[in-house]
């Protein structure tokens, strides 16, 4: 399976780059054959943290499945379980308290702040700046206090449960949000002034790794990937769940294609995930935070299909029912796998050294990916 | 277009489709002879515009296999769910990876899972596993007494 460090017979050379390398973020292995420096050719080669998610499931119950999903894509592990709740409480039609909705909602976009914080840093790191990544670690940090509190978890959180959230919010909960909010609106204008204008950063972003709008929807690419190229893909927009439908908040797409408008969409949203957690921070219901389920949850026989926006793209769960206590199978469409097969159609023309900042902006995480 | 006209569309396309009922989406069976030349009319047929594929799964129902397309239309947005049954001996199946090409990846996943062959497919290869691997982990027939955690 692994090709060793060689040429090909028309005298290009193939290297790895992986799967222990500082800018794949995991253990994502790729296969590269170049003329010069010049990419001819990106072979991605997965499976390095496969668990077979899909398989483990069936033998889970429809209350522990959900925690086996915080470890696909850790970084939006609120959303992965939001999605499978919502899937669950679908077929089971379960109504869910108005209270644990609002607060569903603040968690997802906390995660999603959390998440294109971690980004931020981390592609400012791949392309050369180093401290971009201690300023967004020490916001990234106070939004991780604020889940510790009421989650008791820093990372996978496992708080959404079939009807509801597994615990009502914190009494600091309130308080500390609306601090890091008035905190974290000067920082982003700080990220802005040392990052995004910078000539260097822009150089290595402008033109590099273009996708138009048409691959973009025939790859499959959803979330900020697709929203860089125009596509309007926003499943908080399109198929509203929870309370998006009633919120003011905006689409952030950019026409530009190449890797600085993907930046400059992650950027916008961040200021948007801002907007609709001070909509929602004053006007949390009163109420219950978890409706009554039964102790063991049956879905129906037949299947269903449930998707969310978490800060990669479109996440799907499509589970099939025979009306026993364990699904007869799960399919979770995840937006990494999707957006990962683009990458040699982005990649190939362009130098070696823009290969990781195209890699960057489609912030890949692996275990997504894998599964 | 509601799920009636898509429905009428549909049938324009296919002579006598079979629909599944009580579903959330249309759901259409198609036979694995006619899906290439169906996929392409509905990705190309005016008002249709198919041309989203979010998801790509195989189930394994024990006696057959069935292949599910998710599709969408980014133009008017309206979804149809494609199941192909397939022979569970033999299960093969035309790739659509032309068609639309978030599927080479995605039928890479069911041929490395399933042992679901694509025929046309540019490179079905493994993608999760190793080259060497025997079985196909997720049919409900895999038995692997060393990696496996029964729960």
């Amino acid at each position: 399976m692994i090709e060793e460090i060689g040429t090909t017979e028309q005298g290009d050379m193939v290297i790895n780059v992986g799967p222990q390398h500082p800018s794949t973020h995991g253990v994502l292995h790729l296969v590269i054959t170049l003329s010069g420096e010049t990419i001819k050719k990106v072979e991605p080669h997965l499976g390095y943290i496969h668990r077979s998610i899909e398989k483990m499931c069936e033998s889970l119950s429809y209350r522990q499945f959900i925690y086996v999903t915080s470890r696909m894509d850790y970084l939006s592990s609120h959303i992965n379980n939001h999605g499978c709740a919502l899937c669950v409480e679908k077929g089971m039609q379960i109504e869910v308290p108005a209270r644990a909705r609002v607060i569903r909602v603040l968690m997802d976009e906390l995660t999603r702040l959390a998440s294109h914080q971690l980004w931020w840093g981390a592609m400012a790191m791949d392309v050369g700046a180093l401290t971009p990544f201690f300023h967004a670690f020490r916001e990234r940090e106070a939004i991780n206090d604020i889940m510790e509190e009421t989650c008791g978890a820093r990372l996978t959180m496992n708080y959404m449960v079939p009807g509801g959230v597994m615990a009502d919010i914190h009494s600091n909960f309130q308080r500390g949000v609306k601090e890091f909010i008035r905190f974290f609106r000067t920082k982003i204008d700080e990220y802005d002034e040392l990052v995004t204008g910078n000539i260097i950063f822009k150089s290595r972003m402008e033109g590099v790794g273009y996708l138009s709008p048409e691959d973009a929807v025939s790859y499959g690419c959803t979330g900020p990937t697709a929203r860089g190229s125009g596509v309007s893909c926003d499943i908080r927009k399109l198929y509203p769940y929870e309370v998006y439908g009633w919120l003011d908040f905006e689409e952030v797409t950019e026409a530009g294609g190449d890797c600085f408008a993907r930046y400059k969409v992650r950027m916008q949203e961040m200021r948007q995930s801002l907007s609709i957690i001070e909509q929602l921070i004053d006007n949390i219901p009163e109420g219950e935070f978890l409706a009554k389920t039964k102790a063991v949850l049956k879905l129906p026989k037949g299947e269903f299909y449930s998707r969310v926006e978490t800060a990669r793209g479109e996440f799907g769960v499509y589970i099939i029912s025979e009306g026993g206590t364990t699904p007869y199978r799960i399919k979770f469409r995840s937006p990494g796998f999707s957006n990962l097969s683009a990458l040699d159609h982005m990649a190939r023309g362009h130098k070696i050294g823009d290969l990781v900042a195209i890699m960057g902006t489609l912030d890949l995480v692996i275990p997504d990916i894998d599964r | 277009m509601n799920k009636e006209e898509l429905k009428a569309r549909l049938e324009e396309l296919l002579p006598s489709p079979a629909f599944e009922e009580g579903a959330e989406w249309t759901t259409i069976v198609v036979d694995p002879a006619v899906w290439e030349g169906f996929a392409q009319e509905m990705r190309s047929a005016e008002g249709l515009d198919f041309d989203y594929l979010f998801c790509v799964t195989a189930i394994d129902w024990k006696t057959h296999f069935t292949m599910v397309y998710h599709l969408t239309s980014t133009v008017y947005r309206h979804t149809v769910v494609v199941k192909v049954k397939l022979d569970h001996d033999r299960p093969v199946i035309r790739t659509v990876s032309d068609i639309w090409r978030t599927a080479e990846f995605h039928e890479r996943e069911a041929y490395d899972l399933f042992g679901v062959v694509f025929t046309g497919h540019p490179d079905l290869r493994r993608l999760f596993m190793t080259d060497d691997w025997n079985g196909w982990p997720l049919r409900k027939d895999y038995e692997d007494p060393v990696n496996m955690i029964k729960l």
